[in-house]
């Protein structure tokens, strides 16, 4: 088991030898590596007053540091342990201490669950329970299972990996970085091996989704609603290490939504999304119904539902189009009579 | 009575992370207070008093803020415990980056927001790096990867603390953030005696004696130069 005693043994070239990553750690506390031969506790000695200071840990602090910072590593990078097959939530009560409409909830990967419900109605409570991995301690007393069993508390503390990951229509890129240097910078602190590959391969998805396309030196602050979104919803599919993705809403514009649900689901991600808008409800195998803090149902979705959506599609194309001849400068024309003599 | 000194960048969200934090242990039936240490202004009291919370307010005017609130800290305690509270919050900006008001021993909560960079981990320096929770705010206005990058980063500063990300906007997070801040067993009488978790940034020069004018012949004390690096060029 390592421990800080046998880090301080170690010299600097052979600490990287064994836990490369430990080079970025050294970065991050502007921690000087002159010469890779010597100790930590030797490099310690030679510092100035001043470095020592800008340094903040005293060399016992240091170490420890280091050694939780290795173990934090090598917990995520051990991915196999973490996998999310399944979340299941346990009922608990609504905001009047009733017991919620339903045993027990569970989502398999793969699958997306819409969640809808008025403003207010415990939309983000229940989101909250799921990140937290709620186990009876929180307002609405639910329980969260992963593959059906209590999660580790891991989940709830650590800095680089999460339970869930969020999209929504109010986030904005802002670093002054290209679509390439954003994606690399994603893909290190991810360290995956084949950095390369990935990072084309969402540059390639996102171009996929978006409806213009988008070059790799391109700003990630100068993109479209559109682009940033397809862009944002490539990389949270390939690149991050959430098992969960929370969506709030998908505004239907300038990105093809069903592809991008598509890409989440293939990733063997777990989707929710709460969302008001018919289509992307639907999409969903299920939806929960939320009211008043609590779970009131859980529908699945019909096949006559599924036929409704094709309408909808239809109806949602036809817009898309009016929306693209008004952009090139054509003339619009009427529809259909038949939708002139309807009253609304 | 516990106590848990809050700090963090200016404008990175600590009034609204305490103010939700609040909230939620108000539910749990315990009594909070706020004493918030400012520089030159502040209103967040009234935001306190509005949330019924008592509160009081200490500027630092021409003092080191960080000095400032040292040399009152046991007063904040004493006054604390005189209106029975079961929670005490200290809040206080960290104006130069160097500050960090932690006592050994004392919960001490780190709040910096997404939006300010994602070098400013390594930027804050002690702030972050003695902190015991650190609380990442305005996650819902940047994009997840670079949620991420900032959480990794600040994990790479200081891999001992606990990370939580809190919107202090809706709260979400918030609850959960509460259940970390309280406990039954503890009570803290008095801080005297304590020490700091890392020393005070410190100066002692002409300057800190009222002087205005420039030029080296002005200059006592503990003064520091820039390095430049073309002196023997």
């Amino acid at each position: 088991m390592l421990n800080k005693n046998k880090l301080k043994k170690l010299t600097i070239k052979e600490i990287l030898e064994k836990y490369p990553y430990a080079e970025s750690f050294f970065e991050e506390q502007q921690f000087p590596l002159k010469d890779k031969e010597n100790r930590i506790s030797e490099i310690f000695i030679s510092l100035s007053r001043e470095e020592r200071e800008d340094l903040v840990y005293n060399l016992d602090e240091l170490l420890s540091s280091l050694t939780s910072y290795i173990k934090n590593m090598q917990e995520f990078l051990g991915e196999n342990d973490s996998t999310v097959g399944l979340l299941s939530i346990l009922a608990g009560k609504n905001k009047q201490g009733e017991k919620e409409n339903y045993q027990k909830l569970d989502i398999k990967s793969g699958e997306i669950i819409s969640i809808v419900g008025p403003t207010g109605s415990g939309k983000s409570r229940l989101l909250a329970d799921i990140e937290w991995t709620a186990r009876g301690d929180t307002p609405t007393e639910r329980h969260i299972l992963i593959n059906d069993e209590v999660p580790d508390k891991k989940w709830r503390f650590s800095g680089g990996k999460k339970l869930v990951a969020q999209l929504s229509q109010n986030m904005n890129f802002v670093m002054d970085l290209s679509v390439m240097e954003f994606l690399n910078l994603h893909a290190e602190s991810r360290l995956i091996d084949n950095q390369k590959e990935v990072v084309q391969r969402i540059f390639k998805e996102a171009n996929q989704l978006a409806g213009e396309q988008f070059a790799r030196d391109a700003q990630i602050t100068s993109l479209s609603g559109g682009q940033s979104r397809a862009l944002m919803i490539a990389d949270t599919a390939i690149l991050s290490s959430s098992p969960i993705i929370l969506i709030d809403e998908i505004e239907n514009a300038g990105i093809n939504r069903e592809k991008a649900l598509e890409l989440l689901v293939g990733e063997e991600k777990i989707v929710l999304m709460a969302t008001h808008d018919p289509i992307l409800a639907l999409m969903g195998d299920k939806r929960i119904i939320i009211n008043n803090g609590g779970i009131i149902d859980i529908i699945e979705t019909s096949s006559e539902e599924k036929e409704l959506m094709q309408e909808l599609k239809v109806l949602d194309k036809v817009l898309t189009n009016l929306r693209e001849d008004l952009r090139y400068g054509n003339k619009l024309k009427k529809l259909s009579h038949k939708l002139t003599a309807v009253n609304i | 009575m516990n106590l848990v000194t809050f700090s963090g960048p200016p404008s990175s969200g600590k009034t609204a992370v305490i103010l939700k934090t609040i909230e939620a242990i108000q539910e749990r039936d315990l009594k909070v207070g706020v004493v918030k240490f400012d520089c030159l202004y502040t209103n967040d009291d009234e935001l306190y008093a509005k949330a019924g919370v008592p509160v009081k307010k200490g500027l630092s005017g021409s003092l080191c803020p960080d000095h400032y609130f040292v040399s009152n800290i046991e007063e904040v305690v004493q006054w604390g415990r005189e209106k029975e509270l079961d929670l005490l919050i200290t809040e206080s900006a960290g104006l130069c980056n160097r500050c960090s008001p932690y006592i050994k021993d004392i919960k001490a909560v780190c709040v910096i927001d997404n939006l300010s960079g994602i070098n400013t981990p390594r930027k804050i320096g002690p702030m972050l790096k003695t902190a015991d929770i650190v609380v990442i705010t305005k996650g819902d206005i940047v994009s997840q990867a670079e949620r991420e990058v900032f959480a990794s980063r600040v994990s790479s500063v200081n891999p001992e603390a606990m990370v939580m990300n809190i919107n202090g906007l809706t709260g979400q997070g918030a609850y959960e953030f509460s259940t970390l801040l309280y406990d039954q067993k503890e009570d803290v009488e008095t801080v005297k005696g304590k020490k700091m978790r890392f020393s005070m940034p410190s100066a002692m020069c002409s300057y800190c004696l009222g002087e205005t004018r420039i030029g080296e012949e002005h200059q006592l004390g503990n003064v520091k130069k820039i390095d430049l690096g073309d002196k023997n060029a």
